[in-house]
């Protein structure tokens, strides 16, 4: 188990690594070049600066200099990210970090919410189908899964924005919260703050609905064929035999047993869900990572987009990591060396 | 030649039986085992055949469809022309006049083209990853295995977007292939533990011992064990291709200059009021119902070629096979199988 602990904590040093190394790159690719970006962007604005004062700054706000050797700027470029610096965003006049703490909480709280509502409403609806498999319920809730799977979220996103926000006008077309609404997180004044989560739960319904509709249909489809199999093992007929009330085994038996090996899965949706809310986010125009991300990208705000996107590869990393370490907990069986 | 003869040379193992298939005999025989039998077992169920039914309206639009309906361009009827109006333009035009179904029609070829190079790049680099890694074991197993763990923990969307930034693609064939530029690595681990599985049966065990080559182990017993998991997949990277390119079209990460994919119709029909107003809503749902047939089709066609790889399934249908064999002609033409 030490040992296993010490290859997986490893490979997750080395994935970060590989990440950056990659951005490093990836930066150095892209048209134009950042440096040029931001170079003509400031000229345009300071036409009384001077070429020094200039680089200078294309340096600060970049953290590259354009005319180091390679090396030293990838040294520089490390150290600064493993510092928490990652430049400074153009677009938005603020420093890289700042913007994403804080839209990463909105992300992470949309996304997550909506991971934890479709994976419940999916382990239930797979264990009924299980149980009652091979009749009209169960043939019927297959076949819906399977169709509701189908589609992908941004399809669902647009047609509830056609019709329950701009035909019907229920709910709002976009944003974190109404204006009209103050951010208040204050126990000393509940009602306030109730208003304010509620705010923020309604302006989030449809984004988590959206990605509810795409993902339940994956976890019921996946826990009915758990649980028929497990249905089918002996230890079930024993426990049956035992006289052990109906309830205990559902839930005891077949369900723990049944869940189990969807704990992984869970854990990696909800990183690469993190990653898939570029899209939903656009269409809701819900101020999350992913909205920056875009945002980013057509302003040409490179650091933003790059640091955007080393921290949402980091979020799935730590995910994936976590998940691999604790399953062996929570399922004793799983020979730690051989996990998947 | 002696009998004597054959015995001493080399050629002793490869005696050959009395009655011998011609080779007309034997292309039937291939053809009657390896496209008919499972084409009537995919056809047999209902899924297979509606995916089929689709699929193929898809590559019709695509391949007979272009030439039927005129390119899109500006004023080639009223601004936005209500659907199913006039025969002209059965699902009305866009806000500058441009006919819906000409657009749809005229993406049908990319979307197949990126399609294939997505599901193909993906499919192969995973089958050779993931069967070298499993076969090879030991130290190059653990190497690949890394790499591929890497790979697998970076989400594909946010990596793609900056890839699209960064090469601004716009040869269908290469946005397919950068669409699903880490998708081969999931595949290539799943391949992994399969072929570790068969490496230790006892056929395999077989096959080496009478030395044939590495390449012939695994291109003879191994990868058509895993064949069927892989033509699964395919579909499954198929339609993340449509996803994601529609989305990074959408989303206007992806260039464009003309109408080539549906999700630059769903862009402009976003940007065009398209959500706001009834009268531009059938602009909006042409390519959203496009996108969800397709996707549809595709996962019928997998959930029915499923059954084509399911052994019992087979089994019934290569007895059924069999027997036709026996009692009719040996040389029946293909066309008695039908």
């Amino acid at each position: 188990m030490k040992r296993y602990l010490l290859e997986r904590t490893g490979q997750l040093v080395i994935t970060v690594f590989a990440v950056m190394t990659l951005t490093f790159f990836l930066i150095r690719l892209l048209p134009g070049g950042p440096a040029d970006a931001i170079r003509a962007d400031l000229i345009q604005n300071n036409p009384e600066m001077s070429t020094d004062q200039i680089n200078r700054r294309v340096e600060a706000q970049l953290n590259i200099m354009p005319d180091d050797p390679l090396h030293v700027q990838y040294v520089s470029y490390v150290s600064d990210l493993l510092r928490g610096d990652m430049g400074q965003s153009i677009s938005q006049g603020a420093p890289v970090t700042e913007i994403i703490a804080n839209a990463a909480p909105w992300t992470i709280f949309f996304i997550g919410t909506a991971v934890m509502i479709a994976f419940v409403i999916g382990i239930s609806a797979g264990a009924i189908m299980a149980y009652r498999e091979g009749t009209r319920f169960d043939n019927n809730s297959t076949v819906t899964a399977i169709l509701m799977n189908s589609v992908p979220d941004y399809i669902y996103g647009l047609i509830f924005l056609w019709l329950l926000s701009y035909q019907l006008g229920v709910f709002p077309t976009g944003g974190r919260y109404s204006s009209s609404t103050e951010p208040t997180v204050n126990p000393l004044a509940p009602v306030e703050t109730l208003t304010f989560f509620g705010d923020v739960l309604y302006h989030a319904a449809l984004p988590i609905t959206a990605i509810v509709f795409v993902a339940w249909g994956g976890w019921a489809l996946g826990m009915r064929g758990n649980s028929i199999q497990v249905l089918g093992e002996d230890y079930l007929r024993v426990a049956r035999l035992r006289g052990l009330p109906q309830r205990r085994i559902a839930l005891r038996y077949v369900g723990r047993n049944a869940i189990l090996p969807m704990y992984t899965s869970m854990l990696i949706t909800i990183g690469f869900l993190l990653g898939g809310s570029i899209i939903i986010e656009q269409v809701f125009s819900y101020p999350g990572m992913g909205y920056y991300m875009i945002e980013a990208l057509t302003r040409r705000d490179y650091p933003l987009m790059m640091g955007v996107f080393l921290i949402i590869t980091i979020t799935v990393a730590i995910g994936v990591y976590v998940a691999d370490l604790t399953y062996g907990l929570i399922d004793p069986r799983a020979s730690a060396g051989d996990s998947q | 030649m002696d009998s004597v003869d054959i015995l001493e040379s080399s050629e002793a193992i490869e005696t050959v039986a009395e009655e011998t298939l011609s080779r007309r005999e034997r292309w039937v025989l291939t053809i009657e085992r390896g496209v008919l039998a499972p084409a009537r077992i995919v056809w047999a169920d209902l899924r297979a055949r509606v995916g089929i039914i689709i699929l193929s309206l898809f590559v019709a639009m695509g391949v007979i469809g272009t030439r039927i309906v005129d390119e899109p361009r500006t004023n080639q009827g009223e601004r936005l022309e209500p659907a199913f109006q006039s025969f002209a333009h059965p699902l009305g035009t866009d806000s500058v006049g441009r006919d819906v179904l000409g657009q749809i029609v005229h993406a049908t070829p990319n979307m197949l083209l990126m399609i294939l190079a997505g599901g193909v790049f993906t499919t192969v680099m995973a089958t050779a990853v993931g069967t070298t890694s499993g076969y090879l074991g030991g130290s190059t197993d653990r190497a690949i295995m890394s790499v591929t763990d890497i790979a697998m923990t970076i989400p594909g969307l946010p990596l793609v977007v900056i890839l699209a930034a960064a090469l601004t693609p716009t040869n269908p064939l290469v946005i397919g292939v950068i669409l699903t530029i880490n998708a081969w690595a999931g595949l290539a681990r799943a391949i992994r533990s399969q072929v570790l599985t068969i490496r230790r049966s006892s056929y395999v065990e077989a096959s080496k011992a009478m030395g044939m080559s590495t390449m012939s182990v695994v291109r003879r017993d191994i990868l058509p064990n895993i064949m069927p998991y892989v033509l699964i997949n395919f579909v499954t990277a198929a339609r993340n291709v449509i996803f994601a390119s529609v989305g990074l079209y959408f989303i206007g990460v992806l260039p464009y200059d003309n109408i080539v994919n549906w999700g630059v119709m769903i862009d402009l029909a976003y940007q065009g009021g398209g959500l706001q107003s009834m009268e531009a809503a059938h602009w909006l749902f042409a390519p959203l119902i496009t996108i969800t047939l397709l996707s549809f089709g595709l996962i019928m066609f997998a959930q029915g070629t499923d059954r084509m790889f399911n052994p019992r399934v087979r089994a019934r249908h290569s007895t059924t096979t069999k027997t036709s064999d026996d009692d009719g002609a040996p040389s029946a033409s293909p066309g008695d199988n039908v």
